[in-house]
């Protein structure tokens, strides 16, 4: 029961990571939570779904298509919106994102309609793998297995590559890395790219098990935010652990104590966590100049 | 501009003459404004001005003291619940219950301004939003609030009248506009109201002068949801009927679009605001009878979008509307006035 409980708690808490994830590239390159970040993910869920049930395209070229598409909002977002605002303050910059989520909200209901539709994995729901008292369903090792991979690419992305080299150096300090010759600009427009896959990735691994329909992302990008949090905005292996850490608790809490308020445990946990540590678990803290 | 010659010229609330003249002029239209339209029309005015007495609280918060509320529902829909409830638990008259909710929502803006001590940006912008949230999802749960049915208003009672017809609720929700949208120009002229523009401009540099800011920031919520609980009242009152889900967050960031179109810091950018979005607002619930515009959309929905998804339109515009404003008029309407007014009293230069 409970091992079964933490295998279940770490498959949703893999979504929560992932969504986490990319929030926290993006609130280091431009300091905004993204609030369109779950809408963004969700067009692109269901342009993946226009191509498979309306274009008949193989699932794997939908969904190759799908994170281009998602690439490519993130790019022109920052390239048409971002760059043309002049020094926007945090203020402005939210209101921007809220813009942007409620133009992308509106335009999925008016393509797609509120009915609900249904986007699964071309795998057998049902199939699952026993594993001593554990029971695992394909579809959660599927999701652990992606997004452990996802922050595996990532890291070596940041680490080993030139392009994400430069994205660190801008998330640190863009003046400087602008004086150092990277292109400030280029590269913010590559981050919101960048991050809009991830989600994406999150997006068509949460969309089989939840109806497609244009809140599909609310509550993952509710979690995402919470764990991202948790782990300190700042911090992307603190994002990370703070997906799993909060899919766990989650769990635990709606098979041990409460399964009516399991949704509201992602904000006891941001509240206790602001209340004590207000920059997060695993992120350092700096005092502000005036 | 005119020379200032002392520093209480530059705090009035009526700088010059001509300023009361117009405000006697708005007075009095305000008066007549019943006696020439049909009652339709008032119940869109009393919905206006309803906005309008949230924007001002909400500008008061976003615009002056340089905070953020993506939750602002959660307080109208305090305001709304408290006003029913003492109404028909405690067997208030209208307006203690309206005072009192008033009360009670700042009770909890003053709660959620603790928190926002230690928050700033981003973080405060999730927690709000985190709050709304939770209100309504408590709210919908609860069978003393009606759950997701909701409550039914009773009617209300002033002086052994009862109100009924728009035309006699306009009488009520109009002065108590006015009211309000004065008490809040005197209070951002006013000590309080300096010492919340100077933590907007930097709160570390307005405590070492001395601001106190745990204080004026948990001071600028309460007052912010109060404005927000004295609106729920209101709101409950014209629709007749309540439930949690009119209280969504869609409903908090079109208060935030009020505040950002009409212009942030300003209060006549509240009232323009309140006016202008609720009016789009309302006229997009109706887009496909417009002439011209609703044939146009129509089309496009037949060629690439889907004709039952068209009301998600006005989700589209205000999108649109929000980006533009913060990209080419990061002060609003407010800004463009000022600029029109400023063209016209240097006008051959």
């Amino acid at each position: 029961m409970f091992s079964q409980l933490i295998i279940n708690g770490i498959s949703s808490g893999s979504l929560y990571a992932l969504v986490a994830l990319a929030m926290v590239i993006i609130y280091k390159a431009s300091e905004v939570p993204n609030f369109a970040q779950g809408e963004m993910a969700t067009l692109s869920v269901f342009v993946a779904w226009h191509f498979v049930n309306a274009q008949f395209l193989p699932f794997y070229q939908a969904v190759a298509a799908a994170l281009l598409f998602a690439f490519a909002v993130g790019v022109l977002f920052e390239f048409t919106v971002l760059r043309r605002a002049e020094k926007p303050s945090i203020l402005e910059l939210i209101v921007m994102t809220l813009g942007l989520q409620m133009f992308i909200y509106g335009i999925i209901g008016w393509k797609w309609g509120a009915e609900q539709k249904t986007f699964s994995l071309p795998i057998a729901e049902d199939s699952v793998v026993q594993l001593g008292p554990v029971v695992i369903g394909w579809l959660n090792i599927i999701t652990i297995v992606t997004s452990l991979l996802c922050v595996l690419l990532l890291y070596l992305f940041f680490t080993h590559t030139k392009l994400g080299t430069a994205m660190r150096a801008v998330q640190m300090n863009s003046t400087a890395a602008r004086i150092n010759g990277i292109r400030v600009h280029r590269i913010m427009s590559l981050t919101w790219g960048l991050s809009a896959v991830i989600g994406t990735i999150a997006g068509i691994l949460f969309a089989p098990v939840s109806p497609l329909d244009p809140q599909l992302m609310w509550d993952p990008l509710l979690k995402g935010f919470a764990a991202g949090v948790l782990g300190g905005m700042t911090s992307p292996f603190g994002a990370v652990l703070g997906g799993y850490i909060l899919g766990i608790i989650e769990n635990l809490f709606g098979a041990y104590i409460s399964l009516e308020f399991k949704s509201v445990v992602a904000f006891a946990l941001i509240v206790l966590v602001l209340w004590f540590k207000p920059s997060g678990l695993f992120s350092r803290h700096y005092e502000r100049k005036v | 501009m005119d020379m200032k010659r002392h520093y209480y010229e530059d705090i009035q609330i009526f700088q010059k003459p001509v300023h009361v003249f117009w405000f006697v002029i708005l007075l009095i239209g305000l008066v007549i404004l019943p006696l020439v339209t049909r009652n339709y029309t008032m119940s869109l005015v009393n919905f206006i001005a309803i906005n309008v007495i949230v924007t001002l609280g909400l500008n008061l918060l976003v615009g002056y003291t340089g905070q953020i509320s993506l939750g602002h529902a959660g307080f109208v829909a305090i305001g709304a619940y408290a006003t029913v409830l003492l109404m028909q638990h405690l067997g208030l008259n209208f307006f203690p219950a309206l005072v009192l909710a008033g009360f009670v929502a700042a009770g909890f803006g003053f709660l959620l301004g603790l928190p926002a001590l230690r928050l700033e940006g981003p973080y405060l912008a999730i927690a709000t939003l985190g709050f709304g949230m939770a209100v309504t999802q408590i709210i919908g749960r609860s069978t003393f609030f009606g759950g997701r049915m909701g409550l039914k208003v009773p009617k209300i009672n002033i002086a052994g009248i009862t109100l009924s017809s728009d035309k006699e609720l306009y009488i009520v929700i109009i002065s108590i506009t006015v009211l309000m949208a004065f008490a809040m120009r005197n209070l951002t002229r006013s000590r309080v109201g300096r010492a919340l523009i100077a933590i907007r401009e930097s709160d570390i540099a307005a405590e070492t002068l001395g601001v106190n800011l745990a204080w004026y920031k948990t001071l600028s919520f309460a007052v912010s949801a109060f404005y927000a609980g004295v609106a729920g009242g209101l709101l409950a009152i014209i629709f007749g009927y309540i439930n949690p889900s009119i209280f969504d967050f869609v409903m908090s960031i079109l208060f935030l679009a009020m505040v950002v179109v009409g212009g942030a810091g300003a209060i006549l950018g509240s009232i323009l605001g309140g006016i202008v979005v609720t009016f789009l607002d309302l006229k997009l619930n109706a887009v496909t009878s417009m002439p011209l515009i609703g044939d146009l959309l129509r089309e496009i929905s037949t060629r690439w979008m889907s004709v039952s998804g068209l009301p998600n339109f006005r989700s589209v515009l205000f999108g649109i509307l929000l980006i533009l404003f913060v990209v080419f008029e990061p002060h609003g309407l407010y800004g463009i006035w000022l600029r029109i007014k400023k063209y016209w009293k240097t006008w051959p230069f």
